[in-house]
């Protein structure tokens, strides 16, 4: 990796439609200003209109979003490959002496498929919740946060230095927040909201001294300069750098240790889940630590770092996914896995940047694709997310059945699907740089292809184990449109590797690779992977298929079923490592609150009480005594004037 | 001069003790006026021996000062007096703790 040259982030001034950069932002920021102010304010008659018609307004807001990113697409493509680089200053931040922070755009390679995929998938996502949420009094508001949403991962993406992206990170996370926590009088889902929001505060200081330290080294946190120089700062600096950003990235995209959040976030409307739980947010690390190559390119311990993380939290999301009854936390628990393909990627270096970018786009649209499968089928389902009660849904729900058998096979790997190519791309790199890394991500492939298979088997497989009075149906049009869409893409975004189109469209982001030589060829790899995806099946087909499936969870499991079940125990590894300290902690500091810290103030003031009380009494009322003691104290001046005098 | 001073100092003397150990209000007024006089002394005495008028305006103003006293002070006398039908300065001791 020593020769490889880093590119330096270069904008050119932004021209023609490119000029309207500003606009994709603005546009659902305004929205969610429409909805979330106007919404309250409007009275009996403008509400009902805006109940009708706001939902529709949110849509439209992301659709032009999307119609101008594609536009703009377009004319990077016309652009020469030197010039794709495209910076829009905004207005001064702040300024502070010889600090100074522009709220600045950077339109690139890397950020051009991150706004398609961001107003692409967000369009087809309000389009999708119109319908999923038409019955929801609170819907307004609904639209309000998703809109929002779309405007702070956009400014995520699209900011030219790391504290607009601060900026975007805490917005997305708001958001998230917000809307796992939408059905907020379920305690559940409430509790949902703090612990992901509480989790990812974590990864935000990783974030944010970060950003601390960049101010302190470099003086600015703008992606230009910063690329220019980062090879000059100490070893040790770039170290501490690397490390805080995969923190960060943890943080946010669900990767060990910090992964406890995402299964619980499922509490949200599913919508939200498919947007911002599978497709968009938690892709944010990814972003940032391929963002940040000219800062992990000058430090090996950071990207080994990354590649741990990420082969961990494959394994442990794809476990966590083989035993999940819950068809939202079994679809989440492969976000998480899916997304450690991603880091893994990521933390490769150049040669699996793009890789990483292209796992990340097509698994937004084979995951959004599953996850409004997975609405569908609780629409139908009356909202129950248990597989057990499922079965035989195939007949009865055609539409979501295909698209979701479009986005199963996609995910697995199936050939020519679009998940076969990123995956297998991924595994073809991290075999090529370490072996033991390679057949990790190799046996998640297996695992994926069992988890997900059982998913589909349990699903719309089988015999019908629904509960009494639950007639299920197929969704509306609003719903099935963006999924046969979302499957269109789940089975065409392998396109985007035809002669490596991607790996050359980023290499002016994230460099130019050398490729180590691989231990076998890229076919056998292929093969591979394939066969060890087809062992998974055929293992799901054996041990599910062909059973009948009782529909409460047996109680007589192994052990490794109960730590799937238990989340891998990740919640009592958090509670003995971090939550029983933090109690213990905050109890001590109550005790010594009480009895040091108050013991102090208020023996103090009992004390003073105590002797005011008793030198009263020297107030007696008589005269005399008055006169006695004004004798006394005269005398005392006298005889001190004197000692002074004398002495 | 001595003199002066000794006579000063007994009168100032006589004032204090009186002012401690009276209870009839009106006698300890007297007292109070006796110490002021002792005082009134003492200045004039120490204005003779410098030979300035310093000490002379000062029991000018001692003069002035107790006069108004003696005004105020004896209308309170008198109002204790006619609501109590006592003039003990032991006995008005309401005003404590």
């Amino acid at each position: 990796m020593d020769h490889v040259t880093i590119p330096v982030v270069d904008p050119g001034s932004a021209e023609g439609v490119l000029s309207l950069l500003w606009l994709v932002i603005a546009l659902p920021l305004a929205g969610a200003a429409v909805l979330l102010v106007g919404g309250p304010l409007a009275g009996a008659r403008a509400k009902g209109a805006m109940d009708r018609w706001g939902p529709w307004l949110a849509c439209t807001a992301v659709g032009w979003s999307f119609l101008l990113s594609l536009a703009m697409f377009f004319a990077l493509l016309g652009h020469d490959a030197e010039e794709r680089q495209v910076g829009q200053h905004l207005f001064t931040w702040f300024e502070a002496g010889s600090l100074h922070v522009g709220m600045d755009l950077l339109y690139d390679q890397l950020s051009a498929l991150f706004l398609l995929l961001i107003t692409g998938v967000g369009f087809l996502i309000h389009v999708y919740s119109v319908g999923y949420m038409a019955h929801d009094a609170r819907r307004l508001r609904f639209f309000g946060y998703l809109n929002l949403f779309v405007a702070a991962m956009l400014v995520l993406v699209l900011s030219a230095n790391f504290l607009g992206l601060f900026l975007g990170w805490e917005g997305v996370g708001l958001a998230s927040y917000l809307l796992i926590g939408f059905w907020q009088h379920k305690h559940s889902a409430a509790a949902a909201a703090k612990k992901a929001f509480v989790i990812n505060r974590v990864g935000d200081i990783g974030l944010s001294l970060a950003v601390a330290v960049m101010f302190a080294t470099f003086g600015t946190t703008d992606f230009t300069t910063i690329s220019a120089v980062a090879g000059e700062a100490s070893q040790g600096t770039l170290n501490a750098l690397g490390l805080l950003l995969l923190l960060a990235a943890c943080g946010k995209s669900a990767q060990v240790p910090l992964q406890a959040w995402l299964l619980d976030a499922m509490e949200g409307p599913t919508p939200v889940s498919a947007l911002i739980h599978a497709a968009t947010m938690v892709t944010a690390g990814v972003y940032l630590i391929t963002r940040s190559n000219f800062i992990y390119e000058h430090t090996p311990l950071a990207q080994t770092a990354v590649v741990v993380v990420a082969t961990v939290t494959l394994l442990w999301g794809a476990i966590l996914g083989c035993a999940k009854d819950d068809i939202k936390k079994a679809l989440a628990g492969s976000t998480m896995s899916q997304i450690g393909y991603m880091m893994l990627a990521a933390g490769l270096g150049p040669a699996g940047y793009p890789f990483a970018i292209f796992h990340l786009l097509t698994h937004g649209f084979f995951k959004a694709n599953m996850f409004l499968g997975a609405g569908s089928v609780m629409h139908g389902m009356d909202d129950d997310v248990d597989m057990r009660h499922y079965g035989a849904l195939r007949t009865y729900m055609p539409v979501t059945f295909l698209t979701f058998a479009m986005g199963y096979l996609a995910i697995i790997g199936f050939p020519l699907f679009s998940g076969f190519w990123s995956k297998d791309k991924i595994i073809e790199t991290a075999l090529a740089e370490n072996t033991v890394v390679g057949l990790c991500a190799l046996l998640g492939a297996g695992i994926t292809g069992f988890y997900m298979t059982r998913l589909m088997l349990m699903t719309f497989f089988g015999d019908k184990r629904w509960e009494p009075g639950v007639h299920p149906h197929e969704s509306p049009q609003v719903m099935t449109i963006p999924l046969i869409v979302l499957a269109a893409l789940s089975v065409l975004g392998g396109v985007m590797i035809i002669g490596s189109w991607i790996v050359g469209w980023l290499e002016p982001v994230t460099g130019h690779a050398v490729h180590p030589e691989p231990p076998i060829a890229p076919i056998l790899v292929t093969l591979l992977v394939v066969a060890v995806v087809a062992v998974g099946v055929a293992a799901a087909w054996f041990l599910i298929g062909r059973r009948d499936i009782p529909r409460e969870a047996p109680a007589e499991v192994s052990f490794a079923t109960r730590a799937a079940r238990s989340d891998l125990y990740g919640d009592a590894i958090n509670d003995v490592l971090v939550v029983q300290p933090g109690m213990g902690l905050a109890r001590g500091l109550t005790t010594f609150d009480r009895a040091g810290v108050d013991g102090v103030v208020e023996g103090g003031s009992a004390a003073v009480g105590g002797i005011s009380g008793t030198l009263r009494r020297v107030q007696n009322g008589f005269v005399r005594s008055y006169a006695l003691s004004l004798l006394g104290g005269a005398l005392l001046v006298v005889l001190a004037l004197l000692a002074v005098n004398l002495g | 001069m001595t003199q002066y001073v000794v006579l000063s100092a007994i009168l100032f003397t006589i004032g204090c003790v009186g002012v401690l150990t009276r209870r009839n209000a009106i006698v300890v007024f007297m007292c109070v006026e006796l110490m002021l006089n002792a005082c009134n002394l003492a200045f004039v005495a120490f204005a003779k021996q410098h030979g300035n008028l310093d000490g002379q305006v000062a029991a000018f103003f001692v003069m002035v000062v107790a006069a108004a006293e003696v005004v105020v002070g004896l209308a309170i006398i008198m109002t204790i007096f006619r609501t109590r039908r006592s003039a003990s300065v032991d006995d008005a001791s309401l005003l404590k703790y």
